[in-house]
């Protein structure tokens, strides 16, 4: 107790000091946890990406499509549970700047491989019966405030309608929900049969397929079996784990890791050493009072505790409400608008935060304390 | 009046040679404005080289034609009669040839980046002999051109630096076949160094394309031609095309990615300056308070309250100035001209540029740095002066 009273006047000494280390502390820690959010959002894909799906796409390019055919070619090699398939459509809804993804997909397979998507039993129905029907994303449907049974217009940029127009229109029937923090709720489908009929060009081509394989072990293998089957073929596919397919992609933008490291590297540098220079102040500032408790019975030990405690209150305030204010701005909504996917501050990250707050607390009292803990009460008092 | 000034210098005079005394909390404070600095000036260098990229390929008279509704090269699409018409309209340049028209096809194909191996959608453009002649700055700068009807590629600089086996002598997989790399080109590093370049006749028939293209690039006579020249696109009823200035077109492309990293950079830069303004205002703070008795002396000899701020001010944006040139220089040393990739979205495919950290850059950073040595100095300025004569003497 008595420590702990001393600890809060040694903050108390110096209030505007320490009100001014404290929210530099917290500006580092909202960054931490900003910065952290934003790598999550690019990196979302690769987390929940199932172990047992594969994506298969031309061994070319991904533009290129494939046969609507291979379906039942690869549902008949050995450990393929089951092959559904997607195309990139690819249009845009009112203006180029509200990007999300629109994919036709057969509505009853949908289900099968993307088991995280909660969906209701009514809106499952109506999406099973109504051709011109399209199945969005929660979130995607809060970003446009779209209701059920809303008309949705999307111009086409690649794929032309038979009767030349470039509207195609969709009817809201159906709103699934993600079954966990990180699912994907930013996603259009629409329904595959309606898209074959209505396109102008490409009959029976498909994008690109996502397979459930039985055994995740084995899902290389599977991987293997599918390239040789449609090897030498005009059509070959390159297969691949759903995770190293996102990764690979996330890849693409840029070293998104490495650049957010780079940052906080910087970060947590600049307030080390405005934190690391605050506490050696009052140390300094304080010789004479540490040898008074020195004298009056205090151990070294206890002094060295007495400086690290309150380094250790210093970075603690600091970091959990900076942190706190990250997870607060994170909920307000992500900076681009719903381009990403998900956007929020991982569990994960909110520990690694408070292990660094832990670390720093140790980093920047360890000197202060030490040169504390070995002050000479007759030196220190004669100063 | 003079007799102000020369308190303000007397002052100031001070307050500097006493600077090396505090030079623990002054090197704290100079070096987080320099990280901040640093931080910013990098992460907006990325936008200003994904820019720069993108406008150094502009060429003044040149225009792009695309299928109407498409966005980007790699959405549109355009029969060979399209092309043929769009050759034949007024404005575009003539050599012996015929017309400076340019009918190209866009695709991409999966190659690894040497950074981490995994594929990233490098474009591949099938030209004719044209398309070197529209754009001024192609130069082939190692090995030789393709032959014409041959299955043969020449790569751009920044593509063979980013994507693994693209050096003169291997070759890149297309399907069954094999197309070997004969050459290297640059073009003044715009966007077409990211590209590798075909035979528009050879790629044709391996992406299964018949006989149509996706963009025609012309280049007009002057720049006033371009209205006549849209206008008769635009009005032919066996058309449904969109002609658009190269300018313009390139700066579609590049909004979402630019937007992004500046928004991005912005937020991460004000934040980061938030705290440094703390870490400025503390150092301020306790250089006040460490020369409280100074100050006292000062104002009894009878120095006024208007010198004493400025003093204090000009020695925080003195820090701050060394501290954003330190955090600037750094930038540019560690990322002018650092070479990478990133996707563009509006066309799906790779794109490879330089980090550019120019004058305009430099500026801000610095003077970023200056506001916040200007707040991080004025208020402990202030409570210096305003400090009663008589109590701070007794100090301490």
């Amino acid at each position: 107790m008595k420590y702990l009273y001393l600890l809060f006047s040694g903050l108390k000494r110096k209030k505007l000091r320490t009100g001014l280390t404290i929210l530099s502390i917290m500006v580092a820690f909202l960054l931490f946890g900003y910065l952290s959010a934003i790598r999550q959002a690019f990196d979302a894909g690769v987390e929940v990406a199932g172990a047992d799906r594969l994506i298969v796409r031309h061994k070319v390019s991904i533009i290129q499509l494939l046969p609507q055919s291979y379906e039942a070619k690869m549902e008949r090699i050995e450990g393929v549970d089951n092959a559904v398939h997607s195309t990139w459509f690819g249009g845009i809804y009112q203006e180029p700047k509200n990007f999300f993804a629109q994919m036709p997909m057969v509505p009853e397979e949908l289900f099968d491989i993307y088991p995280e998507f909660i969906i209701s039993d009514e809106h499952k129905a109506a999406w099973l019966e109504t051709r011109s029907g399209a199945l969005v994303g929660r979130g995607l449907a809060d970003r446009f405030g779209w209701k059920l049974g809303d008309r949705i217009p999307i111009n086409a940029t690649i794929w032309g309608k038979k009767d030349g127009g470039r509207t195609w229109e969709f009817d809201l029937v159906a709103i699934y929900d993600g079954a966990e923090k990180g699912t994907d709720t930013s996603q259009f489908f629409f329904r595959y049969d309606f898209f074959d009929e209505t396109r102008a060009g490409g009959t029976g081509q498909v994008g690109w397929y996502t397979v459930r394989v039985s055994d995740p072990d084995k899902a290389a293998e599977v991987a293997a079996a599918i390239d040789a089957e449609f090897a030498n073929s005009a059509f070959e596919t390159k297969a691949e784990p759903e995770g190293a397919f996102i990764q690979g992609f996330a890849n693409q933008i840029g070293n998104i890791g490495f650049i957010i490291m780079t940052i906080m590297s910087a970060v947590f540098f600049t307030i080390l050493l405005v934190a690391g220079n605050t506490m050696a102040y009052t140390v300094r500032e304080r010789t004479n009072e540490l040898a008074v408790l020195k004298a009056i019975g205090f151990t070294d030990s206890g002094v060295l505790g007495l400086v690290l405690g309150e380094s250790l209150a210093l970075t603690f305030v600091g970091g959990a409400s900076g942190l706190g204010l990250a997870w607060l701005l994170v909920s307000m909504g992500d900076p681009t608008n719903g381009s990403f996917p998900v956007f929020y501050l991982p569990t994960t990250n909110i520990l690694i935060g408070f292990v660094l707050i832990v670390a720093m607390a140790f980093v920047v009292g360890i000197i202060p304390a030490l040169q504390a803990q070995k002050l000479q009460i007759a030196d220190a008092l004669r100063r | 009046m003079f007799n102000w000034i020369s308190q303000v210098f007397a002052v100031t005079q001070f307050s500097m040679r006493s600077l090396p005394q505090r030079k623990g909390s002054s090197a704290a404070a100079l070096l987080g404005i320099a990280g901040v600095v640093a931080v910013m000036v990098g992460v907006l260098s990325i936008a200003q080289g994904v820019l720069k990229t993108m406008q150094s390929s502009v060429g003044d008279t040149n225009a792009i034609v695309l299928r109407s509704g498409a966005d980007s090269e790699m959405m549109s699409g355009l029969g060979g009669d399209d092309t043929r018409i769009i050759s034949e309209a007024p404005g575009i340049a003539q050599i012996e040839t015929g017309a400076l028209a340019s009918p190209e096809l866009y695709v991409i194909i999966n190659l690894p980046m040497r950074s981490t191996g995994t594929d990233a959608n490098v474009p591949l453009r099938g030209v004719q002999a044209n398309a070197m002649i529209v754009r001024d700055s192609f130069e082939l700068v190692e090995g030789r051109l393709f032959e014409w009807g041959l299955n043969e590629v020449i790569v751009g600089t920044g593509a063979q630096q980013q994507f693994a086996g693209l050096e003169i002598g291997s070759s890149i997989e297309v399907g069954q076949e094999k197309w070997p790399v004969v050459g290297v080109f640059e073009a003044d590093g715009g966007l077409s160094e990211s590209e590798i370049w075909v035979d528009a006749a050879v790629l044709q028939p391996a992406y299964r394309r018949g006989n149509s293209y996706q963009a025609v690039y012309v280049k007009l006579d002057s720049r006033d031609a371009f209205d006549d020249f849209k206008d008769a696109l635009t009005s032919d009823p066996r058309l449904n095309v969109k002609p658009m200035r190269e300018s313009e077109y390139y700066d579609s492309q590049s909004t979402i990615v630019y937007n992004m990293i500046t928004g991005l950079g912005t937020i991460i830069a004000v934040i980061m300056g938030l705290g440094a303004v703390f870490g400025a205002l503390n150092t301020m703070y306790t250089a006040v308070s460490s020369r409280t008795r100074e100050i006292a002396t000062l104002r009894a000899l009878g120095f006024r309250s208007g010198p004493v701020v400025i003093s204090v001010v000009s020695e925080s944006l003195l820090l701050a100035f060394v501290g954003g040139l330190m955090g600037a220089g750094l930038a540019w040393l560690a990322f002018d001209g650092y070479r990478a990739a990133t996707l563009n979205w509006a066309s799906f495919s790779a794109i490879t540029f330089a980090f550019d950290v120019n004058v305009k850059l430099l500026a801000q950073g610095i003077i970023f740095a200056m506001v916040i040595g200007l707040i991080g100095g004025l208020f402990p300025a202030i409570r210096a002066a305003r400090q009663p004569v008589a109590q701070a003497l007794r100090g301490l």
